[in-house]
């Protein structure tokens, strides 16, 4: 059976994967349609800075017209969770692009090749390794200077050295089988042997891997947008607006609970985010591995 | 190969690591010009004359390698530089925080091993039952769990709800009588020396400042020890030796325990020793949530604020402390399980 087609029909028997797979198409679905779902006011210039309603302190609670409430500083809650879900996936998307690239690049180079070239991208990769990776990317970051592009940037270099590893580990294996072997004998040259024949069959569990790391990808880009490393205020960024809610978490004597949406409604919307992506990556990580036998 | 040799080979290892990083991390913070990181040392707009003054004292104009080669003297020399978010030497400040982070590891690190052994092993044995899916379907959450969201509840619950649980190490009132001559710092982790000073009320009231932190911090890793415990288990599980143990006639109970189990852990232990690495290097979102003033609260100000020689001084310590202690857990392996060899595969 083809890869894809038994990968398919695992999934759709296990009803957590489906549930994951659920999550992430609305997900997608506000993504798409969020000019619709959450309109730009007119004359509101920049679609991705949330429109605020004033520039008071206090958040205020879910009214008619604004259906979520407001952060502190008025910004509209509905509005940001919307368009954070764009935000959300152009994080996610332009990380596992890069890393995913650089991970090609550097682990075929490594892996057909071997030898000098081998030793030394390894030990490149090592470096990156050896650093707890929240660390290195605030570092990144701190360094550039606060932006969404920073953190684009910062994560892509803490994620691409395990995608040189497990790509440079596939290539091993394929360039050994025949029809390898058989190209090279037809006098076909190295970027031709890699890109047509030893890549589009080893570049499978890489994609796979890829794709559901996209949940994580966003996961640590809220934690260092969380921690004030991140988009510029009122951008539409689920990490920075449970930042907002930092100073409202205990409300006054009396009514501990009274900015509850403050609090809740961001997070509510990374942690679906994210379990969505991780419900589909551990369906995939039973399919692949290679301790329970596929029939 | 002999321990010795071994353990020379890995520190040597460390240099070009550290090499490697530091270059990293001040090569990105060069990208600023030599103005823009002069300005970091004025507080006040009446100096901004004094930035060239600046610039050519600190030699911020000078080439890049210079300026690195500078550094990296410094360091040498054991001076990390002036932390401006710490107002102290770095390496004052490194040490300072270190006992804090260090007591939230020893609380956490216990408690997320042994839980994710536990639910580990129970899942494994009752394979496919509502048991095994409910453990899987608390690990995949407990693993999408935003650690500053999670933070933010359990504050808003047990502080500003209940009262019982709050941010910070201690409160005010313990922090003066910690302070004060009566009190003897030993260690300066506040439940250790609360002990050896026979002071109850310092101990319990340590022990409360860290019941969220240490909650925290299981819940977003108990999961993978969990699954990975699982997975060992159920390979341990199929071996040979567990159907020999059964034909026996074996209780389950003692077939689980003492057979699968042991053999299961090999792997569990190699991964503890890294949770244990990562949170002793500072748990950053945590730390910074509960006001938890450690090495990762220290590192996010330093980040915030922009100051180079903190940043470049905290990538330095986590480093060493990581590949060190992961040295360690490899040591520790060739103990555990004898067929490894140092530096090498399977005998």
């Amino acid at each position: 059976m083809s890869d894809w087609r038994f990968t398919a029909r695992q999934l759709v028997k296990n009803p957590l994967s489906l549930i994951g797979l659920v999550i992430i198409v609305i997900f997608i679905i506000i993504a798409i349609f969020a000019p619709l779902i959450a309109p730009t006011p007119a004359g509101h210039l920049h679609p991705y800075m949330i429109p605020r309603d004033g520039y008071f302190a206090e958040p205020q609670p879910p009214s008619e017209k604004h259906i979520l409430g407001t952060t502190q500083g008025q910004y509209d809650i509905f509005y940001g969770v919307v368009w954070g879900t764009r935000t959300a996936f152009h994080v996610a998307l332009v990380v596992m692009s890069i890393t995913v690239l650089i991970g090609i690049v550097l682990g075929s180079l490594a892996g057909y090749f071997g030898g000098v070239l081998d030793e030394v991208i390894m030990r490149i990769t090592d470096i990156f390794l050896a650093f707890p990776a929240l660390i290195l990317a605030m570092a990144i970051v701190a360094g550039i200077g606060p932006s969404l592009k920073s953190i684009m940037i910062a994560l892509s270099v803490v994620w691409w050295p395990s995608y040189a590893r497990l790509i440079r580990g596939d290539i091993l294996q394929v360039r050994e089988e025949d029809y390898v072997e058989a190209s090279r004998g037809l006098g076909a040259s190295s970027p031709r042997v890699i890109i047509r024949h030893v890549l589009p069959n080893a570049i499978y569990p890489t994609l796979i891997m890829a794709s559901l790391d996209i949940g994580m990808v966003v996961l640590s880009a809220a934690g260092l947008s969380f921690l004030g490393l991140g988009t510029p205020e009122g951008y539409a960024d689920w990490g920075q607006m449970t930042e907002f809610a930092r100073n409202w978490m205990v409300g006054p004597p009396g009514d501990p609970f009274k900015y509850w949406y403050a609090v809740i409604t961001p997070g509510l919307f990374i942690l679906f985010f994210v379990l969505g992506w991780n419900l589909l990556g551990d369906a995939f990580r039973d399919i692949f591995d290679p301790r329970l036998a596929r029939r | 190969m002999e321990l010795r040799s071994y353990i020379i080979r890995r520190l040597l290892l460390l240099i070009p690591v550290l090499f490697g990083v530091t270059l990293f991390i001040f090569g990105i913070t060069m990208l600023f010009s030599p103005v823009q990181r002069a300005s970091l040392y004025i507080t006040d707009p009446k100096q901004l004359v004094d930035l060239p003054t600046i610039i050519q004292m600190y030699g911020l104009d000078k080439p890049f390698f210079v300026q690195y080669g500078t550094w990296l003297g410094q360091v040498l020399r054991g001076n990390l530089g002036w932390s401006e978010a710490g107002s102290m030497p770095v390496a004052d400040a490194i040490w300072h925080s270190l006992p804090a982070t260090l007591e939230l590891a020893i609380f956490a690190t216990p408690l997320i091993i042994f839980l994710g052994i536990f639910l580990g092993t129970k899942a494994a044995a009752n394979k496919d039952k509502p048991l095994d899916h409910g453990t899987r379907v608390m690990a995949i959450l407990g693993w999408s769990l935003p650690t500053f969201w999670l933070g933010l509840l359990l504050m808003m619950f047990f502080y500003g709800f209940l009262n019982w649980f709050p941010p910070g190490r201690l409160t005010d009132q313990m922090q003066i009588l910690v302070d004060s001559a009566a009190f003897i710092r030993y260690t300066h982790i506040n439940t250790i020396d609360a002990i050896l000073n026979l002071n109850g009320p310092v101990l319990l009231d340590a022990l409360r400042h860290l019941v969220l932190p240490v909650i925290t911090l299981s819940v977003t890793h108990v999961a993978f020890i969990m699954r990975l415990m699982r997975s060992s288990m159920l390979e341990s599980l199929g071996k040979g030796y567990v159907l020999t143990a059964r034909a026996k006639g074996l209780d389950e109970r003692v077939v689980v325990n003492r057979h699968a189990r042991r053999n299961a852990l090999i792997p569990v232990i190699t991964v503890s020793g890294y949770v244990f690495a990562g949170l002793a290097s500072g748990a950053v979102i945590t730390e910074t949530i509960f006001s938890y003033k450690g090495i990762g609260w220290w590192a996010w100000q330093a980040a915030v604020r922009l100051d180079i020689p903190s940043i470049l001084g905290f990538a330095l310590f986590s480093g060493v402390l990581f590949v060190f202690i992961n040295l360690v857990v490899d040591i520790l392996y060739t103990r555990v399980d004898p067929r490894v060899r140092l530096g090498g595969g399977l005998q």
